[in-house]
């Protein structure tokens, strides 16, 4: 029996290549027919495909590397195609959407016209890579759980970089592609709308988030301790549950008077993946859009709390009589 | 095992980089608002020793005699310091010569030894404007420089052009023309504190034509305010400038739960917005009518003259010099700009704002 008492599987499962259930006629045929690869087998499956490409995985990484290119080459030429300030510039290196008072009229190429394209060619690549999920899912008669839930992450990204601008009137208000670039729009953005932390859904957004690690960690932390009592062969544990599920439940029981169920926990882990950003996606649609200061909003109806003042009152300097413009 | 050890050097030469770029505890704390509400002031006492000592206040000559013939029955083309005697007259163009003269040079970085009177050195001419400055700036703006004041030594240092200043930026020579647009920003940039913010904030804000600084909505639901997420970008290069410049972080004038209340804000901010404006008028009236005075290879690469922003004056400290007054020992530099100075017949326009 397979030991998961290390972060690495400490022994590898070797069986002969499963190349995986038959295609139906008429579907591209998989890739390649497989190998092994031992590195990889200390972190999961040491089996290495076949891999199923299809029209959709091909389209989709070829929007993909078109963006990817237009937002490199965009970069190279930001730093006047030296390499090695590439390299060392990298992290600051962005490109960017058009100015805000551009609007939502296309911009020339190289003010921001660069940017819609990648974004375009963005957006087009992870649409076609959830079609692809989707269709996969279904090829193998699997529900549509994972597609969905990459939906949710992808409708984060559309508000974010579409919806939003589109509702604010300028494709100004989207994010850079950028490394910090994109850190310091998230941060001014906070700033710009009276911060974040007092939006309601960003608040359910980070609880989904911390709530995510925690599920993770409970449920990994259950079936790894259990891993001995055979508890990871969970087909087996839904239909009969042997003492490894057993001793699961009754610990959570033990502890915190409840548990949940093999199945369940999934569930749980679901739905708290998949709400964090369509939460956190809500609240950055209203943002600008519905409300303009989160802080003046949470302060009206009383989720900021005052604090008592330790410094003298301070008064905005522009607004007494005789200040300096 | 080979392999393990080599990805364990790789971790940890990885980490060693990650570790270098940052700054070794202990770091102090220091509270500065109402406790839990993370209003700290964070400082490392190892910049702290050495700013310290690179921050310290040469010692005061003798004062003058106050009794003595005025300077201007003495010496001729005396048009700013027109309300001294000869003894402090003399006193405060020595000082000026340790401030900011070259040691090898001396009187003659500014005067012309044959007629110490005539201004057919430019920098006669710009030191007359500087005193006329240093003067204003001392009665007029004492809602930034306080009783504490300025005087030459404050930003000069030692230096004949002060250590911090800048100019415009003609931004990036040469570039493709077709691709590779960094809207002004996206470069690791000094002047925002190394962020990718747009990296030229003294244009924006310390010049003539002042960008409009509070992007925060003053209303909950969207109302007039529309300043775009791009401008608040604009606010934070300039903010993280005098981050750099006064060696604070943001709760020295923020309450970081909102950057735009000025009822949670600590008097420091009030402070830091008459120095927004000081320094905009010691830019627009006293520096840039400078500009044909200046020769070709003090001026910047858009043929502008060095302008001060927060830096000029504060080189990393909270207070300028750690809040000692040299003005007291300069009792010269301070005081109104004579009446008959302010309307002698000079390059440079009188000051006003």
């Amino acid at each position: 029996m397979a030991e998961y008492q290390n972060i690495f599987s400490s022994v590898q499962v070797r069986a002969p290549l499963y190349p995986g259930t038959p295609l139906p006629a008429g579907v591209w045929k998989r890739q390649t027919k497989g190998t092994f690869a031992y590195w990889l087998g200390w972190i999961g499956d040491a089996q290495i495909g076949p891999i199923y490409l299809g029209t959709l995985g091909i389209a989709s990484l070829l929007c993909g590397f078109i963006a990817f290119e237009i937002v490199g080459l965009n970069m190279m030429a930001s730093v006047n195609w030296s390499p090695i300030q590439l390299l060392r510039q990298l992290p600051w290196l962005a490109l960017e959407p058009p100015a805000p008072s551009n609007g939502l009229h296309l911009p020339p190429l190289n003010q921001g016209g660069w940017w819609l394209l990648a974004g375009l060619f963005m957006t087009t690549s992870v649409i076609l890579w959830w079609a692809r999920m989707y269709r996969r899912a279904r090829a193998l008669g699997m529900g549509t759980h994972v597609a969905w839930a990459f939906a949710a992450a992808i409708w984060l990204m559309l508000v974010l970089g579409f919806i939003r601008p589109l509702l604010m009137g300028t494709w100004g208000e989207a994010v850079p592609f950028g490394i910090f670039p994109h850190l310091d729009w998230v941060a001014a953005f906070s700033i710009r709308y009276g911060n974040l932390f007092y939006c309601p859904f960003h608040m359910l957004s980070i609880a989904f988030l911390y709530g995510s690690t925690l599920l993770f960690a409970m449920h990994a932390g259950t079936i790894l301790a259990c891993s001995r009592y055979g508890v990871d062969r969970e087909l087996d544990q839904i239909v009969d549950r042997g003492t490894g599920a057993e001793r699961a439940a009754l610990f959570w029981r033990w502890t915190m008077g409840f548990n949940a169920t093999v199945e369940s926990i999934h569930r749980w882990a679901w739905w708290f993946a998949v709400l964090c950003p369509l939460v956190g996606g809500i609240g950055i649609l209203l943002t600008g859009t519905v409300v303009d200061n989160w802080y003046l909003w949470a302060v009206k109806h009383g989720v900021a709390p005052s604090y008592p003042q330790v410094f003298p009152t301070v008064i905005d300097p522009a607004t007494l009589p005789g200040a300096p413009k | 095992m080979r392999s393990s050890a080599l990805c364990a050097s790789i971790v940890a030469s990885a980490a060693c980089l990650v570790i270098a770029s940052c700054e070794r505890p202990p770091i102090d704390v220091v509270q500065h608002g109402y406790r839990g509400v993370a209003m700290g002031l964070v400082y490392d006492p190892r910049t702290l020793a050495a700013e310290k000592a690179a921050n310290v206040v040469p010692e005061a000559s003798p004062q003058a005699d106050p009794d003595g013939p005025p300077a201007t029955a003495v010496y001729k083309n005396v048009q700013v310091l027109t309300d001294l005697n000869v003894a402090q007259f003399t006193r405060i163009m020595l000082a000026m010569t340790a401030w900011v003269a070259p040691a090898d040079q001396s009187c003659a970085y500014c005067h012309n030894g044959a007629d110490m009177s005539a201004d057919d050195n430019y920098r006669k001419v710009v030191a007359r404007t500087m005193l006329r400055m240093v003067r204003a700036l001392n009665s007029d703006w004492k809602t930034h420089v306080g009783n504490t004041g300025v005087t030459c030594y404050t930003c000069h240092r030692g230096n004949g052009v002060p250590a911090y200043v800048w100019y415009h930026d003609p931004g990036p020579k040469n570039m493709y023309p077709l691709a590779g647009w960094k809207a002004g920003q996206n470069a690791p940039a000094t002047s925002v504190g190394l962020a990718s913010l747009p990296n030229d904030p003294f244009t924006e804000y310390l010049d003539d034509k002042p960008a409009n600084i509070r992007v925060l909505a003053t209303t909950a639901l969207p109302g007039e305010t529309g300043a775009y997420t791009k401008q608040a970008e604009q606010t934070y290069g300039l903010m993280m400038h005098m981050s750099t410049a006064l060696g604070v972080n943001c709760t020295y004038c923020h309450n970081s739960r909102s950057f735009g209340a000025w009822d949670t804000s600590t008097p420091q901010r009030a402070t830091a917005w008459y120095g927004i404006r000081m320094v905009r008028d010691v830019n627009v009236h006293y520096l840039e009518p400078l500009t044909s005075i200046f020769p070709a290879n003090r001026k910047g690469p858009m043929a502008d003259v060095a302008k001060v922003n927060c830096q000029t004056c504060h080189q990393g400290v909270y207070k300028p010099l750690f809040g000692v007054s040299m003005l007291k020992d300069y009792p010269e530099l301070a005081g109104s700009l004579h009446p008959v100075a302010a309307t002698a017949t000079d390059e440079a326009p009188a000051a006003g704002k």
